[in-house]
């Protein structure tokens, strides 16, 4: 999905449509589902009417700044929380009183929570020693998980506390695979986790989605993460669910200025409805070309990816054009980024180092944009 | 190391130089003898040694059990109240054990506050459980409670809220998180709180003398007598050795079963 957008191929941008919540196609066979899910804080409403359906093994990303409630979600699920109103369906079946240790699901938690005091055969061996498995086929079952994560088989006897980082996140797993839960919960168990092997990690974790065939809820601040590994996202803000959908469709058609904005840098002019189908801006004084936003509005936004925004040649020309000064760019590794101001207001364009803009600072540069590179959004 | 040398040590040897004396000699150069070992298995001097261990024992078993909940309370219930409820159970550590001691005295005696308002309001004549055992370790529970509880709490605290509802999560009850988590990772303090209070308790000798009347002589109050009335230094002195001895064993015998390094995780 990110691959094609540094071919600024044009893309086409299904309507949206009018729902504060747009869900993509509806879900087949759902194993999990939340029913205005909503737990209070004294009058801190932490979560707020979350309805939810969760397909079987599906790999169902939460993501949200932090302070959204995407971790109070994630408790109530896991049963560490109760919620103050609304229903959790587990197959159909209501959960919501149900303790943490009856349910058939399994949490990995941010710090992990693994057991400093066991070895690594232990801490994997625990949901099964509480079942009263004999020691043989605990240790059978530890072993495969193991060889599973990849995992030497002589860590059985190590410490856990002497593990590294990224073993630590495979003993978690598989004292959590162990359990063998229906959904698997995980709460940001990468943030901690330096980039090179958090890269590698998400790709690892996504194999192991595949293999286990398991139903896998993770939740994160970085959507970044969530778009590499997930099937569907859900972007949550205040303690609602903001929209729903495929990380394709997050990408192309945020539902709001909020998610186009989570999804990273973006050019965003506010406008206003103006004639014949286009938009307004006061503060370009200008009218731009936009894609059509059904249901009609007063007020939004447009947002421009710096990868769809061209700097335009004589000659060349573009739906939308604005004329300003290049500020500044920046190496970002197989991109440069061009900062250009009209006004006040800076710009971000972005291309291949390949292909890069010849120009100086503080020349004169003209940038453009058609209405289908754009995507008009709500408040 | 000098200081330490002077203070610690030397003392220390002398004791140990003293307890290989002849009976009544005032004199660490002298041929070794063994006769204050050799009194002390023959004059039943090991009844104080048993009374001494056993009410040190009990002591630190009830304060276990007094502490565990009030210590899980301080490191995870009470919250912003524990700070005061830390206070209130200092407190008394500023004033002198022989004056609270005593109060429990006026308070217990046949007579005293408790007896005497029972006996003139309701005309219960109830008899006195002071200058008993029981009351002896009454005594080293409440002036010990301190010991106890503050590295109980710290242990506690020490053990993650996250570990123990990840165990929860993997389908562990109340008690199985309780004894597969929660109390092997905060034995550290509870071992700390164990100890120091089992060597207060065998060193104690005002609770015996105060609240238990000389029902029961520990043995402390033996090395106190051996060395001052009796005027037998070398006597006194390898009751001391002895003592010294057989706690040092015990406490390293517990040390070497709960490493402490281990349980942290150190190791």
């Amino acid at each position: 999905m990110a691959a094609d957008a540094w071919a600024p191929e044009r893309v086409s941008h299904s309507p949206i449509q009018n729902d504060p919540v747009f869900m993509s196609a509806p879900v087949r066979n759902s194993i999990l589902e939340l029913k205005a899910l909503t737990k209070q804080f004294g009058s801190f409403k932490a979560v707020s009417g979350i309805d939810l359906e969760v397909g079987e093994g599906e790999f169902f990303t939460i993501v949200g700044p932090s302070g959204s409630g995407k971790t109070t979600l994630l408790r109530m699920l896991a049963g560490m929380e109760v919620p103050s109103s609304g229903d959790i369906l587990l197959k159909g079946k209501r959960i919501n009183d149900l303790p943490a240790n009856q349910r058939p699901t399994c949490m990995v938690f941010q710090s992990l929570a693994l057991f400093p005091h066991r070895t690594v055969g232990q801490n994997i061996e625990f949901p099964l020693k509480i079942r009263g498995e004999p020691a043989a086929k605990r240790r059978e079952r530890a072993l495969q998980l193991m060889r599973q994560l990849r995992l030497p088989e002589n860590y059985y006897d190590k410490a856990v506390t002497q593990c590294s980082g990224g073993e630590r996140q495979r003993v978690a797993l598989a004292r959590a695979l162990a359990y063998d839960p229906q959904i698997l919960f995980f709460d940001e168990p990468l943030s901690a986790i330096d980039y090179k092997l958090r890269k590698a990690l998400e790709k690892e974790l996504k194999d192991i989605h595949r293999e286990t065939g398991k139903t896998f809820m993770y939740i994160t601040h970085s959507l970044e993460e969530a778009m590499v590994m997930s099937d569907r996202i859900g972007v949550m803000r205040e303690g609602r669910l903001v929209q729903v959908g495929t990380p394709d469709e997050i990408y192309s058609e945020p539902s709001d200025k909020f998610v186009s904005e989570f999804m990273g840098e973006v050019n965003v002019i506010d406008v206003r409805r103006g004639e014949s189908g286009r938009v307004t801006s006061e503060k370009f004084n200008a009218n731009f070309t936009a894609p059509p936003l059904p249901g009609g509005f007063e007020t939004g936004h447009l947002v421009v990816r710096p990868e769809y925004m061209r700097f335009l040649n004589d000659g060349e020309s573009a739906e939308n054009r604005l004329t300003g000064r290049l500020y500044n760019e920046y190496a970002l590794g197989s991109r440069i980024q061009y900062q250009v101001r009209v006004g006040e207001h800076v710009f971000i364009v972005e291309r291949l180092r390949q292909k890069a803009f010849e120009a100086h600072l503080d020349d004169e540069v003209t940038i453009g944009w058609d209405a289908s590179d754009s995507i008009l959004v709500r408040d | 190391m000098v200081l330490l040398l002077l203070g610690f040590a030397a003392p220390l040897l002398a004791i140990v130089g003293f307890s290989f004396g002849k009976e009544r000699t005032f004199d660490l150069w002298q041929v070794p003898a063994f006769e204050g070992y050799l009194t002390i298995v023959r004059e039943t001097f090991y009844y104080s040694f048993l009374w001494s261990l056993g009410m040190a024992v009990a002591t630190v078993l009830i304060l276990a059990v007094i502490c565990y909940p009030v210590a899980y309370g301080l490191a995870k219930i009470f919250g912003r109240w524990a700070n005061l409820i830390t206070l209130l159970l200092v407190l008394p550590l500023f004033v002198s054990e022989n004056v609270r001691l005593y109060g429990w005295v006026l308070f217990l005696i046949k007579g005293g506050v408790l007896l005497g308002t029972l006996n003139s309001l309701f005309g219960i004549e109830a008899d006195s459980i002071l200058f008993t055992p029981g009351m002896i370790v009454f005594g080293m529970v409440y002036v010990y409670l301190p010991f106890m509880l503050f590295p109980m709490t710290l242990g506690l605290s020490m053990v993650p809220n996250d570990v123990k509802e990840a165990a929860s999560d993997l389908g562990a009850g109340r008690l199985q998180v309780f004894r597969e988590v929660e109390l092997p990772l905060a034995m550290p303090g509870i071992v700390i709180g164990c100890l120091l209070t089992f060597v207060l308790s065998v060193g104690a000798i005002a609770e015996a003398k105060i609240l238990g009347g000389q029902s029961v002589i520990p043995v402390v109050h033996d090395i106190e007598i051996a060395f001052t009335y009796a005027q037998n230094w070398p006597l006194g002195a390898a009751i001391s050795v002895l003592l010294i001895v057989l706690v040092g064993a015990l406490v390293l015998l517990v040390l070497r079963r709960f490493d402490l390094d281990r349980i942290l995780g150190r190791r």
